[in-house]
C-alpha cells in the first residue's frame, strides 16, 4: 500500500467536502455566503474540490458599501477567474436614508443590523433585488431569480466565539431567521437535518471543526489566493479579520505572508488575543455577536 | 506542532463533577488564557465563596463578551503526546440529544461517577448510549473520593457494580480511576492520599487511548453522494462522488452498486488541484469515472466485486434510541437515512423497550423519548446496508420524523421478505378490483408519459424501453402519438380543441392498458400541462411524467420525420414550438436530456426509473 496517511488537514478537508456534497444533494435552492474573508474563501476552494473545479450554486455577498475597496476588487477578480454565479445584495433604503454608523446617525450595532442582518435576510428570501455579475461584461445586473434560498452555506467556525460553538453542521433557522439554540435537533453519524418546514431554511457549516490556524495552514498548503489586507506591507500592521473600514482596525503584526502568519499563530504571539479583537462592533454591548446571530447575522 | 488530535467526551449524571474534571485538566495542562485562574480565585474571594474548578468552565462559557477564543462546549488542551478537544456533554436528561450530538463526534469517553452517590440513572443511560453510538474506549472516573474519606472499599463496590452493567452492554472499560476533581487527586498527578491506587492518572489514561484507524482492510463501501456532470467549460466527465466508509479501491477494480447490482470498472479517480491517486481508502472524499456509462444514482452503495456484499432487503431488525418528542409508533410515516439513501420507513414491531437505567425489558408497541428499544422495520423499497457485526458504518441509520432527526439505530439483522399476503385475495362475482387483478396476475400496470417537442426522441426511447422490458418478461406497450392519430383519433385535427380531445383519448387508452397490467409508454407531444395533469388523474398513482428535453434547434436539425423541412417549405399550421406553444413540465418525475445524454443512457435511466416504480 503506497497510500499516504491522512493528516489532520486531509481529514478536515474530507469532512467539509462530505458536508458540501450533502448540502448540494439536499437543497434545490442552495447558496454560499462569501464574505471575501479567509474562511469563506477557503470554503469556496473546498467547493471547487468537492465539485471537481465547478461551483454549482450562487455565491452571495452582502455588500454594505463600506467594505475596504481591495475586498470588492478581489471578489470580482476571483468571480471572473473561477466563472462564479456571483450575487450581491444590499440594504438600499438604509443607505439612501443614511441610517449608518459612518453617516453618524446610528450606533455600530444598529448599523450592522441595517447593512448586514437586514440586507442578508432580504437577499436570502429574494424580496429585495439581487445583483448578478455578468461574466461577459463584468457588470452587475438585477438577477431574474427571486426564489428564496432554503440552504445557506456559511464559513462559521466553532472556535471563533461562544455562540458559534453551539452550531450544528446543519442548523435550522425558523421563518424569522431565528435560531433556537437550546432546542436544536440532534446530529450524529454523518447524518444531518436536511428536511425543513415551508418558510424555514438551514444554515450549513462545513468549517465548524476548523480553527483559525487550520485555515491558514490550508491556505498555505493549497496556495489559495487571499486579500492582501491580511499581510503587513511594511508599516507593521495587518488585518486579522476583515469587515467594513469604519469598524475594522488592523492589528500590530509584522507578518508579511501566509507562512509568517502561521508562525505568529503557533508561537503564541497572538495566543490569548481574540481573532475578532479588531472588530469594534463586538465590543459595543456585552454579548453583541450572539444577539446579532440569533437575528440572522453570520 | 502536534499533529495528533483526539476528541474526548465527558459524560455522567448531572452534578457528578464533569465540569470540575475539565476545569482541572485545563488548569493542570496550562491551557487557560493568561491570568484566568487568578482572576477567578480573586473573584471568589471578593464574593466570599470557596473557589471551585467548575467555575472556570462556567467563566469560559461566559467569556464571549470579552471576545476571547474559547469554545463553550468544546475545550482545547494538549499533552506531550497530542492535542485534545474535550466535549462537555450535558448531564441533564432533557439535553440527551445534545449529549448524543457531542458524544457521536468523540473517539473516547470519560464517564464521571460521584462516589458519594454511586451509579445513578444517567450513569447507566449514558453508558448505554455510548455503546449504541459505537464508542468503545471508556475510562470511568470515580469522583469526589474526598467526600467518602478516600475509602477503597466503597470505590471497589462502585467499580464492581458498574463493570457488571457495562459488560451487559458490551463495553469493557479501559480502567477505573479514583479521583477528586475538586482537589486534583489523580487528575494530572498521582495523589498520595490514596496509596492503595497505583494505576493511571486521568491524563495518562487519555494518552493511552488510541486514535481510531481508518478501516482499510474491511470490504470497500462508498455511499454515492451524487453523480456529477457539470458541463460548463466543456467538461464531459460523469463523476461518481462520495466518501469511502471502509476498505480501498484502485483504478481498474470492478465496482458493484447496491441495491441495483450494476457493475462497471473504475476508469479514473478525479480530483481538483492535486494529482489523481491510483488508490483511495477509508475516509477519503473521492470521485471516479467509469469504464461503461451505466446509470447510477445517489443513495446506492458502491462496493468492490469479490468482497462480501451488503444486504439488500426491505425488512430489518435494529437496536434503536429515540429522541423525538412524538413517540415512535406503527402507522406513522418516517424516513430512513442510511449512508446516502433516504427511503420511506414504517415501524413493524417493537420487540422490547429497554429501561436504560436497569436494562429491564418492557413489552409495548411504542417507544418514548430518550428510550432505547429493539424493533423491526419495513421499507417501501429495498435498501442496501450491512449488519453491525459486518461493518459498523453502513449498519447505522437514522430516522427522520417530519423535519427532524428523531432517532438512531444499528441494524443487527436483515429479515426475509414477507411472503405476499394471501388474505387480500377474494374471488368476486363482479368486476375485479385493481388490487385483486394485481394480486392475481402479480403484475402492476404503469403509465410512462413522455412529453417533448417533435423530434426530441420520445418514440425512440419509448420503443427501446419497451423492448428491454419485454426482454425481462414484463408486459409493455408503446402508445405512439402518430399511431393514435392514424386510428382512434383519425377524426381529429390540430386545433386547440382537437388537441385536447386527442390527449383525452390517449390518457384513457393508456389508463385502460395500465389497468390490464401493462407498462404503457405513451409517446406524444402533449404540449400543455393540463393535458399531462389529466393523464395523471386517469392513471392514479401508477403514473410518471417524463420530459424528453431537446430544444427547437436540435429537433429541427434532427428532423426524423422531415416535418421541419416541410414546415419550412410548404408550412404547417399549429406546429408545436413554432406557432403553437409548448409548456415545459413544471415538476416532471424524470428529465431525459437528449441534447447532452446518449440514447443508451436515456434508455437506461428510464428503464431504471420504471423498474423502481414496479418493485
Amino acid at each position: 500500500m503506497d497510500h499516504k496517511q491522512m493528516d489532520y488537514l486531509d481529514k478536515l478537508e474530507a469532512k467539509s467536502i462530505y458536508i458540501l456534497r450533502e448540502a448540494y444533494a439536499s437543497f434545490d435552492k442552495l447558496c454560499m455566503l462569501w464574505s471575501i474573508g479567509k474562511d469563506s474563501t477557503v470554503l469556496l476552494w473546498l467547493a471547487r474540490k468537492a465539485f471537481f473545479g465547478h461551483v454549482p450554486f450562487p455565491l452571495v455577498h452582502v455588500d454594505t458599501h463600506f467594505k475596504i475597496p481591495e475586498m470588492i476588487e478581489y471578489r470580482d477578480r476571483l468571480a471572473k477567474e473561477y466563472g462564479l454565479y456571483m450575487i450581491y445584495g444590499e440594504n438600499r433604503a438604509a443607505l439612501d436614508a443614511k441610517q449608518t454608523y459612518p453617516d453618524g446617525n446610528v450606533s455600530r450595532l444598529e448599523c450592522c443590523k441595517n447593512l448586514k442582518t437586514e440586507a442578508l435576510k432580504h437577499t436570502l428570501s429574494g424580496d429585495w433585488p439581487r445583483y448578478r455579475l455578468n461574466l461577459q461584461t463584468g457588470e452587475y445586473e438585477v438577477d431574474e431569480d427571486h426564489t428564496a434560498y432554503t440552504g445557506v452555506i456559511v464559513g462559521a467556525r466553532a472556535d471563533e466565539e461562544g455562540s458559534r460553538s453551539k452550531e450544528r453542521y446543519f442548523s435550522p433557522r425558523d421563518k424569522n431567521n431565528d435560531w433556537n439554540v437550546d432546542d436544536q435537533p440532534p446530529e450524529f453519524w454523518n447524518q444531518f437535518n436536511t428536511d425543513f418546514a415551508p418558510g424555514t431554511h438551514l444554515r450549513i457549516h462545513p468549517l465548524l471543526d476548523w480553527t483559525e490556524l487550520n485555515v491558514w495552514e490550508y491556505i498555505e498548503r493549497e496556495n489559495i489566493p487571499t486579500v492582501s489586507l491580511y499581510y503587513n506591507h511594511g508599516d507593521g500592521t495587518r488585518y486579522r479579520s476583515l469587515g467594513c473600514w469604519p469598524c475594522t482596525n488592523p492589528i500590530p503584526s509584522t507578518s508579511r505572508n501566509v507562512h509568517e502568519i502561521i508562525e505568529e499563530l503557533r508561537s503564541g504571539a497572538l495566543a490569548g488575543i481574540a481573532e475578532r479583537s479588531g472588530r469594534a462592533q463586538d465590543k459595543e454591548d456585552g454579548g453583541g455577536l450572539e444577539t446579532l446571530r440569533r437575528d440572522g447575522y453570520m | 506542532m502536534l499533529e495528533d488530535i483526539m476528541n474526548i467526551v465527558v459524560v455522567g449524571h448531572v452534578d457528578h463533577g464533569k465540569s470540575t474534571v475539565i476545569g482541572h485538566l485545563l488548569a493542570d495542562t496550562n491551557s487557560l488564557p493568561k491570568g484566568k485562574l487568578e482572576s477567578i480565585r480573586e473573584n471568589c474571594k471578593r464574593n466570599s465563596k470557596p473557589f471551585e474548578y467548575a467555575f472556570l468552565l462556567d467563566a469560559l462559557k461566559n467569556e464571549q463578551s470579552q471576545g476571547i477564543t474559547i469554545d463553550t462546549c468544546r475545550c482545547f488542551f494538549q499533552t506531550e503526546k497530542r492535542r485534545y478537544i474535550i466535549i462537555d456533554a450535558p448531564g441533564h436528561i432533557e439535553f440527551l440529544k445534545n449529549m448524543v450530538t457531542g458524544a457521536s463526534r468523540a473517539e473516547a469517553a470519560l464517564m464521571v461517577i460521584d462516589a458519594s452517590h454511586g451509579v445513578e440513572e444517567n450513569t447507566r443511560r449514558h453508558g448505554y448510549y455510548l455503546s449504541m453510538l459505537g464508542i468503545r474506549q471508556v475510562a470511568v472516573l470515580v469522583n469526589k473520593m474526598d467526600l467518602i474519606d478516600y475509602s477503597e472499599d466503597k470505590y471497589r463496590q462502585i467499580c464492581t457494580e458498574y463493570t457488571a452493567f457495562l459488560k451487559e452492554i458490551g463495553i469493557a472499560p479501559k480502567t477505573f480511576i479514583p479521583v477528586s476533581a475538586r482537589v486534583g487527586d489523580n487528575i494530572a498527578f498521582h495523589s498520595d492520599v490514596m496509596p492503595w491506587y497505583d494505576g493511571m492518572t486521568v491524563l495518562q489514561v487519555l494518552d493511552s487511548f488510541e486514535n481510531i484507524q481508518p478501516s482499510h482492510q474491511l470490504p470497500f463501501r462508498m455511499p454515492v453522494q451524487g453523480v456529477y456532470k457539470f458541463t460548463s467549460g466543456g467538461d464531459m466527465r460523469r463523476i461518481i462522488a462520495g466518501t469511502v466508509d471502509s476498505g480501498s479501491l484502485r483504478v481498474g477494480d470492478e465496482v458493484v452498486f447496491y441495491p441495483s447490482g450494476k457493475r462497471t470498472r473504475v476508469k479514473t479517480f478525479e480530483v481538483f488541484h492535486a494529482q489523481a491517486p491510483v488508490e483511495v481508502q477509508a475516509e477519503d472524499a473521492i470521485g471516479f469515472t467509469m469504464e461503461e456509462e451505466i446509470y447510477v444514482r445517489r443513495g446506492e452503495i458502491a462496493c468492490k466485486a469479490g468482497e462480501t456484499p451488503p444486504n439488500v432487503a426491505v425488512r430489518f431488525r435494529a437496536n434503536l434510541f429515540w429522541l423525538g418528542n412524538q413517540p415512535l409508533k406503527a402507522g406513522r410515516s418516517y424516513h430512513f437515512k442510511c449512508g446516502t439513501q433516504k427511503l420511506p420507513l414504517q415501524l413493524l414491531q417493537v420487540e422490547r423497550v429497554i429501561n436504560a437505567s436497569n436494562l429491564n425489558c418492557e413489552s409495548r408497541q411504542w417507544v418514548e423519548k430518550n428510550e432505547v428499544a429493539v424493533c423491526t422495520f419495513r421499507l417501501d423499497v429495498p435498501a442496501a446496508f450491512d449488519t453491525t457485526d459486518q461493518l459498523a458504518a453502513t449498519a447505522r441509520f437514522v430516522i427522520v420524523d417530519e423535519y427532524e432527526l428523531a432517532g438512531g439505530g444499528i441494524i443487527v439483522e436483515a429479515l426475509e421478505d414477507e411472503t405476499y399476503d394471501v388474505r387480500n385475495i377474494r374471488v368476486s362475482a363482479g368486476a375485479l378490483s385493481d388490487t385483486e387483478r394485481r394480486n392475481l396476475t402479480g403484475r402492476k400496470g404503469f403509465v410512462v408519459w413522455l412529453t417533448g417537442l417533435s423530434g426530441a426522441g420520445k418514440s425512440t426511447i419509448a420503443t427501446a424501453v419497451e423492448r428491454r422490458l419485454l426482454a425481462q418478461k414484463i408486459p409493455a406497450f408503446t402508445l405512439d402519438g402518430d399511431t393514435l392519430r392514424a386510428g382512434l383519433c383519425s377524426d381529429l385535427g390540430f386545433s386547440d380543441d382537437d388537441r385536447t380531445e386527442n390527449q383525452r383519448r390517449a390518457a384513457y387508452a393508456a389508463a385502460l392498458l395500465q389497468k390490464s397490467g401493462q407498462v404503457v409508454l405513451v409517446s406524444t407531444i402533449s404540449p400543455l400541462q393540463k393535458h399531462r395533469d389529466f393523464a395523471r388523474a386517469c392513471a392514479g398513482d401508477a403514473f410518471m411524467e417524463v420530459y424528453v428535453k431537446a430544444d427547437l434547434e436540435t429537433c429541427r436539425r434532427r428532423d426524423p420525420k422531415k416535418l421541419y423541412e416541410k414546415l419550412d417549405t410548404t408550412g404547417i399550421e399549429n406546429f408545436t414550438g413554432v406557432d403553437s406553444s409548448y409548456e415545459v413540465p413544471k415538476n416532471p418525475d424524470l428529465i431525459l436530456d437528449t441534447m447532452t445524454d446518449s440514447e443508451e443512457y436515456c434508455t437506461g435511466a428510464l428503464l431504471d426509473a420504471v423498474l423502481k416504480k414496479l418493485s
